[in-house]
């Protein structure tokens, strides 16, 4: 890490903490917090700035310790971006964009802190597939979705993001799903 | 058509398990209770013959919820859930494979365990599945080392050029990794990494373009010629074209600036990125040309105008970026910001307080003189809602503003003290009352509204340490007031409502009315006897004293505030000595050193020196800051020698200077003070050697080499002190407001009495010697000194384009632009305008403003242009407008003798 590019847009961690900043689920990928009780005492100090703030409709940021966080609160959760005080706060909310809406299709809009315990390898593999040490591997949410079940990995063809789905194609399978319930 | 999307996507995990659970309404944990040993325990299920995919991912899980919890994993323990792992490589199932993917990558095997997984990984990496190759690449160059990367290299070259946009983003955010340690083998895939440039998906497009970028990221050349080429190509992806920009600038701020009006090279490509679809880009580039060296206000138009229209967006995270950006542009250039003065104060209502500070705190920088009450009200409005640390950060802005433009000082003050009034914490009231003590030392009008709204404060103040350092001003300077009686009421409440830290601050502070104000000192006296039956001892003792001393005994009222001008520290050193040797005599206070010059009011305050300077508090612009005047130091001292008082008030005091070598009989050094028809030398002098007694001791000037100055008189001093500090003066004439200049010759007087060592006592005759001191020169830069100056381009204007004088020099090899930017602002002793004297990193040129006035109060204004070239060679044109020409062409001539 130490000797990357300093052009290239990094994350500094990916963080989801529950309403009481309790831990959920993590990434650092840089040594400033290398010991437990560090990255402890920032989560702290974060919740601690951020949990009256309002991020609900729309995505908050803060800049403090030299650090810019964008945030995000969905259900009883709280998701945060933290990047280089100096870094382009566009790009860290695109990832962190990346990092709540593919959640979102992962837990099948069931964002609250209980499905992300049972679905918790899900979560990890999506932060493992939104970032790679620092790096911003993908930002597409439906991709990096697909990615995480391993969707065409079994042989069926990839998934057309929905973004690219017609309409009639996307009528056509919310017929078969409606067909496939009522038969049940 | 959600629900379907969302169902096209589902997780393949069991749904068993949800219904199990949904009646259970309380927080519900799969984790509750979930320990390491156990879980260590579960985790030989990977050893089953018969392995079952479903439970080896629940475990797996589990093992990665530890980690992520903080839990950590013995060397052993964690070798074994390795190798438990790498069994589970026989098993083809898609979701228990991505789990062990992340799994390896989390455990981080030592090196002579990683052999164990690299054949089933390399396996992986050739199947024909996307994802198995795109995953596999990934940990395979975590976890390898520099040999078995050369094996695989092919592999990876053939990866970076896939079809399939996951395996070619993996391998080529691998081999940006892998460039840390192995830059070697990375260098030889340039090919493939030029070809997945032109990749159509968006991320691996960013990618490679990065990876490009960082293997050429030494060669400034190659990545002037890779920008190039870059810029011409059809660059789609949004994050590419963001580090597309970075480069750009990069390339800008290395190139030579071009001549003026022409216009930069890339400005056009950074400009069109401005009209890009995605506002990640426009905003790169806004941000990229706000930061661009030397940016002229055409150029940095169109980007306010993008910036401007961010701030009203609905997101926080625009309207952050844009108002941090818009921020630091307002330190350079306030004047191209004003345009945006409307959003931004709708801004300092926004619901993120990070946003209304950075609105407030550009506006504050941007704003005019007659704008000062229109933001104060709308401040007023925003402060009771929001967070201490922020209101700190206002009330030092405000401070700065204040001193900015002094004769605001009224409505700056009065917000402080409504402020002062409200509720709020420690950190914050200190803040204010520290920003009314600053205001208080250097604004002489603010005085009297400034106490006056301390005293109201005390009057309902929680905090002791705030109230005793109230009192204790009140005690230094109502005195001097025109009225000083109103304060009596104000301290003697004190006396009756406080505790008793207060109580006695407030004692202290009384008697010094007393002291002062022979006219209220009856009144005084009676009301310290109501202390004497106060039920704290230092109360008590205080009152008793100070009535003492009123009344004329315990050493008269002039008592009542010794001047300690002992050395604090000398003194701590003689009073060790005296406890630790024979104790018959009792302890001479006068054989103490004594301080080298009185401390200012500030210090004794507890404010760091030159608070006003407002060193280090966030968010106030550096041209605001005063630089240190060594002239109010030495104001206090000269005002006690009567001699002096018919000079009238001096107008500035140079820095000190040595006159004699060090480690000599005699440590002589000279302070100049300017007054409008004299200069005042002052001789700080130090007897170094113990078996000598110096007495009257003098200066005597041979004036030969400065014709324009005449000798008036010398004030003598009585006994050059032991190690200590003693001052004579000397003072010269000449014409009044005259810029004279010359070297004057100095010889030390003295009459030299040798101490008996037998008995330790002086002889009664001595004998006259003089010393000659090293000659002293009086130059332009004496007569100058920096004045703070809130619009520079007006005051420029102001001055009569005839006075203006311009040169060009050359100041030789330096270590850079801001070394020779320092050197010059030094030899000046002008002030810096508008943060002008920070050169941005890597400038090759820069033009600095600064403001001073000359003696008889007329101002001068200099303008001054530098720069370097390759070899460190640093030229510089000077531009001065003043009042006179003769005063521009002093200023030359100081930079001429330097």
């Amino acid at each position: 890490m130490a000797t990357m590019d300093p052009t290239l847009p990094l994350v500094k961690n990916l963080l989801l903490l529950d309403s009481e900043g309790k831990r959920i689920a993590v990434k650092y990928y840089t040594p400033e917090w290398s010991t437990v009780a560090s990255q402890a005492s920032f989560e702290k100090a974060l919740w601690n700035k951020t949990s009256r703030t309002n991020a609900r409709a729309e995505a908050e940021i803060i800049m403090f310790d030299n650090v810019v966080v964008v945030y995000k609160y969905i259900g009883d959760l709280m998701f945060y971006v933290t990047g280089n005080q100096d870094e382009n706060e566009l790009i860290l909310y695109t990832v962190l964009q990346a990092f709540y809406e593919s959640v979102t299709i992962l837990l099948r809009q069931q964002v609250e802190k209980k499905t992300v315990l049972e679905n918790l390898d899900l979560v990890l593999l999506a932060i493992d597939e939104i970032i790679d040490g620092g790096i911003i591997l993908e930002t597409e949410p439906t991709m990096i979705a697909s990615r995480v079940t391993m969707r065409g990995a079994d042989g069926e063809q990839a998934p057309v993001p929905i973004t690219e789905q017609t309409f009639s194609k996307a009528l056509a399978s919310a017929k078969e799903h409606l067909a496939r319930s009522l038969l049940k | 058509m959600a629900a379907t999307a969302q169902d096209s996507q589902a997780p393949l995990r069991g749904p068993e398990k949800k219904d199990e659970d949904r009646e259970d309404e309380t927080e519900f944990s799969p984790f509750y209770g979930i320990d390491k040993g156990a879980v260590l325990q579960e985790a030989r299920v990977f050893n089953d013959p018969q392995i079952d995919p479903r439970r080896c991912q629940q475990v797996i899980t589990k093992l990665l919820y530890l980690l992520n919890q903080g839990e950590v994993f013995t060397k052993k323990e964690a070798a074994e859930v390795f190798f438990g792992v790498t069994k589970l490589f026989q098993k083809q199932d898609i979701n228990l494979r991505r789990m062990m993917y992340l799994c390896i990558k989390d455990i981080c095997p030592g090196a002579d365990e990683v052999i164990i997984v690299t054949s089933s990984l390399m396996k992986d990496m050739n199947s024909k599945t996307d994802l198995y190759r795109a995953n596999s690449v990934r940990v395979l160059c975590k976890i390898i080392d520099g040999q078995l990367l050369a094996q695989i290299e092919r592999y990876l070259k053939q990866a970076i050029v896939d079809k399939s946009a996951v395996v070619a983003s993996a391998a080529l955010v691998s081999a940006l990794h892998l460039l840390g340690n192995n830059a070697e083998i990375v260098k030889r895939w340039v090919n493939e990494v030029q070809e997945a440039a032109q990749n159509k998906n968006n991320m691996v497009q960013f990618h490679a373009v990065a990876l490009l970028h960082a293997l050429r990221a030494s060669d400034r050349l190659a990545i002037s010629k890779l920008v190039t080429s870059l810029t011409k190509a059809n660059v789609k992806s949004p994050l590419a074209q963001c580090l597309l920009v970075r480069y750009v600038a990069q390339v800008i701020q290395d190139s030579q600036p071009g001549a003026n009006g022409e216009q930069r090279p890339f400005y056009d490509f950074l400009e069109s990125c401005l009209r890009h679809k995605a506002e990640v880009v426009i905003f790169e580039a806004a941000r990229a040309i706000c930061n661009l060296r030397d940016v002229t206000a055409r150029e940095l138009t169109p980007a306010i105008t993008v910036l401007q229209l961010f701030l009203s967006s609905s997101k926080p995270v625009l309207r952050f970026a844009a108002v941090r950006t818009l921020n630091k542009v307002a330190m350079t250039h306030p004047l191209a910001v004003t345009h945006c003065n409307i959003d931004m104060e709708s801004l300092i209502s926004d619901q993120n307080r990070s946003i209304a500070t950075l609105a407030i705190t550009t506006l504050l920088k941007t704003g005019n003189e007659s704008s000062v009450e229109k933001l104060l009200k709308q401040i007023g409005s925003f402060m009771s809602d929001i967070a201490d640390d922020f209101k700190i950060v206002v009330v030092e802005a405000i401070r700065s503003l204040c001193l900015k433009f002094p004769s605001k000082q009224r409505a700056l003050m009065n917000f402080l003290s409504g402020v002062l009034r409200e509720e709020g914490g420690f950190d914050y009231k200190k803040a204010i009352v520290q920003s009314i003590l600053v205001l208080i030392q250097e604004i002489p009008d603010a005085k009297e509204t400034g106490l006056g709204h301390l005293c109201e404060f005390i009057e309902d103040c929680e905090f002791t340490y705030l109230s005793t350092q109230v009192l204790h001003l009140l005690g230094q300077e109502g005195p001097k007031t025109k009225e000083p009686s109103k304060y009596i009421r104000y301290i003697y409440n004190r006396i009756i409502l406080e505790n008793a830290t207060v109580r006695a601050a407030a004692v202290s502070a009384l008697a010094n009315f007393g002291a002062a104000c022979e006219s209220l000192r009856p009144r005084i006296i009676v009301l310290l006897r109501r202390a004497l039956s106060d039920n704290d001892d230092e109360v008590r003792d205080r009152a008793m004293l100070h009535l003492e001393q009123l009344e004329g005994k315990a050493g008269g009222p002039e008592a009542v505030q010794p001047r300690v001008d002992v050395n604090l520290g000398a003194m701590e050193k003689s009073l060790a000595d005296y406890l630790a040797g024979p104790t018959d005599k009792p302890f001479d206070i006068s054989a103490v050193p004594k301080a080298p010059i009185p401390t200012r009011g500030a210090s004794a305050l507890g404010l760091p020196s030159g608070a006003a300077a407002a060193s280090g508090a966030p968010g106030i612009p550096a041209t605001s800051a005063a630089r240190k005047d060594p002239t109010a130091e030495y104001a206090e001292l000269l005002r006690s020698i009567p001699q002096l008082a018919p000079l009238g008030e001096v107008f500035k005091s140079c820095e000190s200077v040595r006159l004699t070598e060090e480690d000599t009989e005699y440590a002589v050094f000279c302070v100049k003070h300017i007054y409008e028809s004299h200069i005042v030398f002052q001789f700080n002098c130090t007897n170094t050697i113990a078996e000598q007694v110096l007495e009257d001791v003098s200066v005597a000037m041979d004036l030969a080499d400065a014709a324009d100055f005449e000798e008036a008189f010398t004030v003598p001093l009585d006994t050059m002190p032991l190690n200590g500090v003693g001052q004579c003066f000397t003072v010269v004439s000449r014409q009044p407001g005259a810029i004279a200049t010359g070297k004057v010759v100095n010889i030390l007087k003295f009459k030299v009495k040798e101490i008996d060592p037998s008995t330790g006592e002086a002889e009664e005759e001595g004998y006259d010697d003089e010393y000659q001191l090293e000659d002293l020169e009086v130059t332009p830069a004496d007569y100058v000194k920096p004045t703070l100056l809130g619009n520079f381009r007006k005051a420029w204007e102001e001055l009569d384009p005839a006075t203006e004088k311009e040169d060009e020099y050359g100041l030789g090899t330096r270590e850079g632009l801001q070394e020779a930017v320092e050197a010059v602002i030094g030899i000046l002793g002008m002030q810096p305008c508008e943060g002008s004297e920070a050169v941005p990193p890597n400038a090759r040129s820069h033009t600095a403003l600064l403001a001073g006035i000359f003696v008889g109060y007329q101002q001068v204004l200099v303008r001054m242009s530098f720069g370097i070239d390759a070899a460190n060679n640093v030229a510089m044109k000077l531009v001065v407008r003043a009042e006179s020409t003769e005063l521009s062409e002093a200023i030359h001539q100081i930079i001429q003798d330097a």
